[in-house]
C-alpha cells in the first residue's frame, strides 16, 4: 500500500514539473462550441469536447476523465440553460479549478448570449425534462454562432493577451467567411420554408425558426421522456389531419422510434448531425450546416 | 412618443435580463431542495435473527423489515453559498417501533473552485473511501448495502470532521483526499483524543478507454482509536438480549475498489454496462466487552475481517435495467476468551457468510425508479431468500449525474 502511495507521488510530482503548456486549454461541452474554438484560436487552444455527436448531451456522468479536463482547463464554453445541469455543476465542483467558476472570464455559457426561444412560463416535471431557461439546443441557428463566435473570440483574447491580434485575425475571418456561408446558405433553403416535420426530441427549433419550418409534432410524448406505442398512435391521426414531409431526428438519437412512425404514417425518416462529427462529412461548423442542409433539400424534394 | 419608446425598452431590456438570468443554470432555484420518497416491501422465508458470524453488526446493519414499510425518505437541501462555498443538508425521517426519528445525515460545507484543484469540505459528510460509500442509499443499484459494508461499516462510514482533496494537474484523473474526523460514530466510537478519533486516506485514479469506455480504481485507508464501540444487542450462543458486545481498541481498515461502464459511443441513454467490485479487510485490536453482564464478561480480542463484492448492471432497453452482485466474506478472529467472542458474535462459526442477489429495475424518467429485488442470503448457517419491492423518487432540485 505504502510502496503504491510512493510511486504515485513520485509520479505527481514529475507531471507536475513539466513545462507548462503554452496554449490555451478550452473545455467545450459540447463539440459545436470546439469546433468554433478551433475556429477562432487556431494553434493558440487545445480543444476538448466532453460529448460527441453520438451523445445526448443532457445524460452524461460527471466522469473522472472529465474532472481531470475540467481541472486543467483555461476556458470553459457550454450551451448552458440548464442542458448540462446533471453534470457541469458537479464538474466544477469536483475539479478545483478557480479559472472556470461561473463569472470568471474562463465561463462561457453560449444560451446566454442569445434569445432563446420556448421559455416556458411555469415549469412542472410532469411536462417532461423541461428547462427553465427556455430550449438550450441554441447552436442550430447560424446566427446565433456568429453572436457567440464574437464573445468567445473575445474572451480567447482576454485570457491570452498576447495573441489578441491573432484571435482578433481569426474571429474577423471567421465572421466574414461565416456571414458569406449564411447568404448562400439561407438562399438554398428557401425550398424549405413552412416545411412541416415531425422531430424526435426539440433539438431543432432553433434551426426552424431561422428557416420558417414548422414542427408538427415530437416523438417524445414529453422532452426527455422515451417514446411510447400509445403516443405514436395519437400523432399518426394528427398527422393524417395536417401531415408532414419527414421524421427528424438526430445522429445520437436511436432511430427506432422514427423507424416506427415512419412505418404507422408512410412519412419518410431523415438523419440529421444536429452538431459536428454527426455525419462523416459534417466535420466543422460550415459543412454541420451545408450537410444537414443538403440533407433536408433532397428529402423535400 | 418618447414615453411609448421609454417603455418599450425598459420592458425589452427586463424580459432580455431576465431570460439571461434564467439561463444560468441552476441557480433559478435557490436554495436546490430536494425530497427522496423511498418506500418498500420485503420479504423473507426464514424467522430467526439476522446475524454475520465473525462480525460485529452495529450502525444500519440489518437485514430490513418485513411487509410494507418506508425505507429511507430524506430531504436535501443544497446551494452555492456564494462563489467560494457549496452547502448541503440532508436529514433523514425514518419510523424506528412506532416512533418518527429524525436524523441529521449531512450537514457539510464545501469550497468551490479553490483553485490549483484542491477542495475543503467540512461537517458531516460520508467518507470518500471505496465507491459506493460517499453515494446516497438512494443512488445505489440495488436496495441495500453490500455485505461487507453492512459487516464493516453499519452500511455507511459517516462522521464529523474535515476532508481535503486534490486533483492531479494530469490528463489522466488522479485525486488524492485526507479525512480527519471526531471517531464518534459506528464503526468508530467514542470521540477519542479529544474528539479526532478517526482517519482516512483515499486515492482515485481514472480516464476513459475510446469514446465507449471509462473506468475509475480507488484505494482507500480509514483508522480509528475506538473506545467503547457498541454493538447491537445479541442474544446468540446463550447470552441474554440485554448484554451488549462492546469493542475499545484500534480499528485499522484498507480497501480497494474497480469501476467499469460501458456504453456504445458512451451514449448511456440507450444501453450500457457498469461493472464494480470492491474489497476491504480490516484489522483490529483492543479488548471486547459484555456490558450488561454480571460479573463483567471481557476478552482481549485480534480481528481479521475481509469480504468483497462483485457487480454488474445492465441497461438493456431504455427505462429497464438488470443486475447482478454477489457478496461474500470471511472473519478470523482470536482472543483470550473464546466463549466471551462467540457470545459477541466474533466466532465465525466456520461459516463463510455469502449472498447473491438479482434486480431489476425501471425508471420512468431520470426522477423515478421501481425496482424488485431477489436475494438468496447465506449470511449466516440458515439460508434466507429475500425479496424486496422498492420504489424510489425525487422531487425537486435535478439530481447530479455522479459517475
Amino acid at each position: 500500500m505504502q510502496k503504491i502511495f510512493k510511486t504515485g507521488l513520485t509520479l505527481v510530482m514529475l507531471l507536475l514539473t513539466m513545462p507548462a503548456m503554452a496554449r490555451l486549454s478550452v473545455f467545450a461541452c459540447e463539440p459545436e462550441w470546439a469546433a468554433l474554438a478551433a475556429e477562432l484560436g487556431g494553434e493558440r487552444v487545445t480543444g476538448y469536447s466532453a460529448t460527441t455527436a453520438k451523445q445526448d448531451p443532457h445524460h452524461i456522468e460527471a466522469r473522472p476523465s472529465l474532472i481531470a479536463r475540467v481541472r486543467n482547463a483555461d476556458l470553459l464554453i457550454c450551451s448552458g440553460a440548464e442542458l448540462e445541469i446533471g453534470w457541469l455543476p458537479l464538474l466544477l465542483r469536483q475539479a478545483g479549478n478557480a479559472a472556470v467558476m461561473p463569472g470568471r472570464a474562463g465561463y462561457l455559457e453560449a444560451a446566454s448570449l442569445v434569445q432563446r426561444l420556448e421559455i416556458p412560463t411555469s415549469v412542472d416535471r410532469s411536462m417532461g425534462d423541461v428547462h427553465a431557461g427556455g430550449n438550450p439546443h441554441v447552436h442550430l441557428d447560424p446566427r446565433h454562432i456568429a453572436t457567440i463566435g464574437k464573445a468567445l473570440g473575445q474572451r480567447l483574447a482576454e485570457l491570452d493577451p498576447a495573441g489578441s491580434a491573432y484571435y482578433q485575425q481569426r474571429q474577423q475571418d471567421f465572421l466574414r467567411r461565416w456571414q458569406q456561408a449564411l447568404e448562400r446558405w439561407q438562399k438554398q433553403a428557401a425550398p424549405l420554408k413552412g416545411m412541416r416535420v415531425v422531430t424526435h426530441h426539440r433539438d431543432w427549433v432553433y434551426l426552424f425558426n431561422w428557416l420558417g419550418m414548422v414542427t408538427a409534432g415530437t416523438l417524445e410524448p414529453r422532452p426527455g421522456l422515451p417514446t411510447t406505442a400509445g403516443h405514436l398512435v395519437n400523432l399518426k391521426q394528427e398527422l393524417a389531419r395536417s401531415p408532414a414531409k419527414m421524421i427528424v431526428h438526430a445522429a445520437y438519437q436511436d432511430d427506432r422510434a422514427a423507424q416506427r412512425m415512419s412505418q404507422l404514417s408512410g412519412i419518410p425518416v431523415l438523419e440529421l448531425p444536429y452538431t459536428v462529427g454527426g455525419a462523416a462529412k459534417a466535420g466543422d461548423l460550415f459543412s454541420l450546416f451545408d450537410v444537414t442542409l443538403a440533407r433536408l433539400l433532397a428529402a423535400a424534394s | 412618443m418618447y414615453a411609448k419608446n421609454f417603455l418599450f425598452w425598459t420592458l425589452g431590456l427586463g424580459l432580455l435580463s431576465g431570460a439571461v438570468h434564467a439561463a444560468s443554470g441552476g441557480t433559478g432555484f435557490n436554495p436546490g431542495i430536494s425530497l427522496i420518497i423511498d418506500g418498500r416491501y420485503g420479504s423473507y422465508a426464514n424467522d430467526s435473527d439476522y446475524e454475520l458470524p465473525g462480525f460485529m453488526l452495529g450502525g444500519e446493519a440489518g437485514r430490513g423489515e418485513e411487509g410494507y414499510h418506508l425505507g429511507h425518505n430524506e430531504l436535501s437541501i443544497s446551494a452555492n453559498i456564494d462563489d467560494l462555498f457549496f452547502g448541503k443538508f440532508t436529514t433523514a425521517i425514518a419510523d424506528h417501533d412506532g416512533e418518527t426519528e429524525v436524523e441529521l445525515e449531512e450537514a457539510f460545507i464545501e469550497t468551490v473552485g479553490l483553485g490549483y484543484g484542491f477542495t475543503a469540505k467540512a461537517g458531516r459528510f460520508f467518507s470518500d473511501i471505496g465507491y459506493l460509500n460517499s453515494q446516497h442509499g438512494h443512488a445505489w443499484d440495488f436496495t441495500d448495502a453490500p455485505l461487507i459494508y453492512r459487516g464493516l461499516f453499519g452500511d455507511q462510514i459517516r462522521d464529523d470532521g474535515l476532508q481535503v482533496s486534490w486533483v492531479a494537474p494530469t490528463s489522466v484523473y488522479l485525486k488524492i483526499g485526507a479525512e480527519g474526523t471526531r471517531g464518534a460514530q459506528y464503526p468508530a466510537g467514542g470521540a477519542a483524543h479529544d474528539g479526532q478519533g478517526a482517519q482516512a486516506m483515499f486515492i482515485k485514479l481514472g480516464g476513459d478507454v475510446g469514446t465507449s469506455h471509462s473506468w475509475q480504481f480507488g484505494l482507500s485507508h480509514w483508522r480509528a482509536d475506538v473506545v467503547g464501540r457498541q454493538a447491537g444487542s445479541h442474544s446468540h450462543g446463550g447470552g441474554t438480549a440485554t448484554e451488549v458486545p462492546t469493542f475499545s481498541g484500534d480499528s485499522k481498515l484498507n480497501g480497494v475498489d474497480l469501476v467499469w461502464k460501458w456504453a456504445p459511443d458512451g451514449n448511456a441513454s440507450q444501453r450500457y454496462l457498469k461493472l464494480q467490485a470492491e474489497y476491504f479487510e480490516r484489522d483490529e485490536d483492543g479488548n471486547v466487552e459484555l456490558v450488561g453482564s454480571s460479573p463483567l464478561e471481557s476478552t482481549s480480542y485480534q480481528g481479521k475481517q475481509k469480504g468483497w463484492y462483485a457487480q454488474a448492471v445492465y441497461q438493456f432497453i431504455p427505462r429497464w435495467r438488470l443486475g447482478l452482485r454477489y457478496d461474500e466474506l470471511s472473519a478470523d478472529n482470536t482472543g483470550a476468551d473464546a466463549d466471551v467472542l462467540t457470545e459477541a458474535g466474533l466466532d465465525n462459526e466456520g461459516h463463510t457468510p455469502k449472498r447473491t442477489t438479482l434486480m431489476m429495475d425501471y425508471s420512468r424518467s431520470e426522477y423515478s425508479r421501481i425496482r424488485v429485488q431477489f436475494a438468496e442470503d447465506n449470511s449466516y448457517e440458515d439460508a434466507d431468500n429475500i425479496l424486496f419491492v422498492q420504489y424510489i423518487m425525487s422531487l425537486g432540485a435535478h439530481g447530479a449525474h455522479q459517475y
